[in-house]
C-alpha cells in the first residue's frame, strides 16, 4: 500500500497545490498527511469544494477536490453547469466504495456506476493501482493541461490507507 | 428599493474589486448595468458564487473580492456561510440582496423571510455584520466596508441588503459573453497589477 504521505508527496510533485474535499475513509492516511502539513480546506459539501476550486485555479492554483463516490452525485450540476462550461480544470480524487459490490447497501448503486456516470460526465478517468500511482497521476497531469476541464482519478479499496 | 436601483449604488464602490456573482437576475441586472472586466458571472451552479469567491479571496489575499449573492442562492449554500466564518478571508465581501423570492423564476417565495441571514452570518464568524434597507444606508455601508484595504480588516464581512421584488416581469438580457471569456476576462483582472 501506498502511504498517505507518499501519496501526497506524488500529488506535490505533480504541481497539485491546493486540496479541498469531504473525507472518506479510504483516504484517512491522506487526509491526515494533508491536515498536518497544513492547507487542506474541509469543505461542507462536495459541490461546494468544485466552487472553492474554481477560484482556486483562477487565481493560480492547480487544485485537487477529494472526494467519496456518493459526492460525485452531489457534483452533477457544479461539474455540468460550471466546472465544463466554463472550462475550469481540477483533479478529482473520488474513492470508489461499492467496489465489485462488495459494501454497506448505500454504497452499492453508486459503487456499480461510478465508471458510467464518470463516462457520461465525458470526464475521463483513470483507476489507481499501486504499481502505476506515479503514471496515472502523471496521466492526470497532462490531460488536465490539454483539456482545462475536471480530470478524475478513482480509488478503490487497498491502494493507499 | 429594487435590485437595479441597489446595483446601481453599490457598482461605483467597487473600484478594482473582483466580484463574483450569483446566477439568475443578479449577474443579469449587474452585467446590463456595468460590464466589468473584474465580474465573474455564474450562469449555472446555484449556490457556488460565495464557494467560487473564498476560492479567490484565498488565494490572493491582496485583492478585494466581493460576492454579489441571493437569499435563494444563500439558503441552497449555507454552509458556504460556516467555511467563510471558519477560514476568515480579510479580503471578502459578502453582499447578500435579499427579496425574500426567486426572482428570477417568477417571484416564488424563498424562506429568508423566516430566517435573518445576518444572523447565520454573525453565527458563522463574519466579524463585520451589517443589515440596511433604504438607499442611504446601503451607501453608507458600501462606502465603510469596500473602501478600506484588505489588510486593515479584521475578517470577512457581510451585508444583507433587504430589496423588494420586481413586481412586474423584467425583460433584461441575459449574459452575452460565452463562459469560457468570462474566465479568461476574469482571470486577467486577477492579474493586474493594482
Amino acid at each position: 500500500m501506498v502511504s498517505g504521505p507518499q501519496f501526497v508527496q506524488h500529488l506535490r510533485n505533480a504541481g497539485f497545490d491546493f486540496f479541498t474535499g469531504v473525507p472518506c475513509s479510504l483516504v484517512k492516511g491522506v487526509l491526515a498527511t494533508l491536515e498536518e502539513r497544513g492547507g487542506y480546506i474541509a469543505e461542507t459539501r462536495e459541490d461546494a469544494a468544485v466552487g472553492l476550486a474554481a477560484g482556486a485555479y483562477m487565481a493560480g492554483r492547480q487544485p485537487v477536490v477529494i472526494m467519496q463516490n456518493s459526492g460525485l452525485g452531489v457534483c452533477l450540476n457544479a461539474l455540468s453547469s460550471l466546472s465544463l462550461i466554463y472550462a475550469l480544470p481540477c483533479l478529482l480524487l473520488i474513492t470508489w466504495r461499492g467496489y465489485q459490490g462488495k459494501d454497506a447497501p448505500e454504497h452499492i448503486i453508486m459503487g456499480d456506476i461510478l465508471p458510467d456516470l464518470l463516462s457520461t460526465l465525458k470526464i475521463p478517468y483513470r483507476v489507481l493501482e499501486e504499481q502505476t500511482l506515479e503514471d496515472a497521476i502523471g496521466w492526470a497531469t497532462s490531460t488536465l493541461k490539454q483539456t482545462s476541464r475536471p480530470t478524475a482519478l478513482v480509488l478503490p479499496p487497498g491502494v493507499t490507507a | 428599493m429594487n435590485l437595479a436601483q441597489a446595483l446601481s449604488i453599490v457598482i461605483p464602490a467597487l473600484q478594482d474589486a473582483l466580484v463574483v456573482h450569483a446566477n439568475g437576475f443578479i449577474s443579469r441586472e449587474s452585467f446590463n448595468l456595468e460590464d466589468r472586466l473584474g465580474n465573474f458571472y455564474m450562469i449555472g451552479s446555484m449556490g457556488l458564487a460565495s464557494s467560487i469567491a473564498l476560492g479567490v479571496a484565498l488565494n490572493k489575499p491582496e485583492r478585494r473580492v466581493v460576492v454579489f449573492d441571493g437569499d435563494g442562492n444563500v439558503l441552497m449554500n449555507m454552509g458556504s456561510l460556516a467555511l467563510i466564518g471558519t477560514q476568515q478571508p480579510r479580503n471578502l465581501v459578502h453582499l447578500v440582496f435579499d427579496n425574500e423570492v426567486y426572482g428570477s423564476t417568477g417571484n416564488q417565495p424563498t424562506i429568508s423571510s423566516h430566517v435573518a441571514l445576518d444572523a447565520v452570518a454573525h453565527a458563522s464568524g463574519y466579524v463585520d455584520v451589517r443589515r440596511v434597507e433604504d438607499a442611504d444606508q446601503l451607501r453608507a455601508a458600501v462606502q465603510e466596508l469596500l473602501a478600506p484595504d484588505p489588510s486593515e480588516k479584521n475578517g470577512p464581512s457581510f451585508l444583507l441588503v433587504k430589496i423588494e421584488p420586481d413586481r412586474e416581469e423584467r425583460h433584461i438580457g441575459r449574459i452575452t459573453h460565452e463562459p469560457q471569456h468570462i474566465v479568461r476576462r476574469f482571470m486577467e483582472a486577477i492579474n493586474q497589477d493594482i
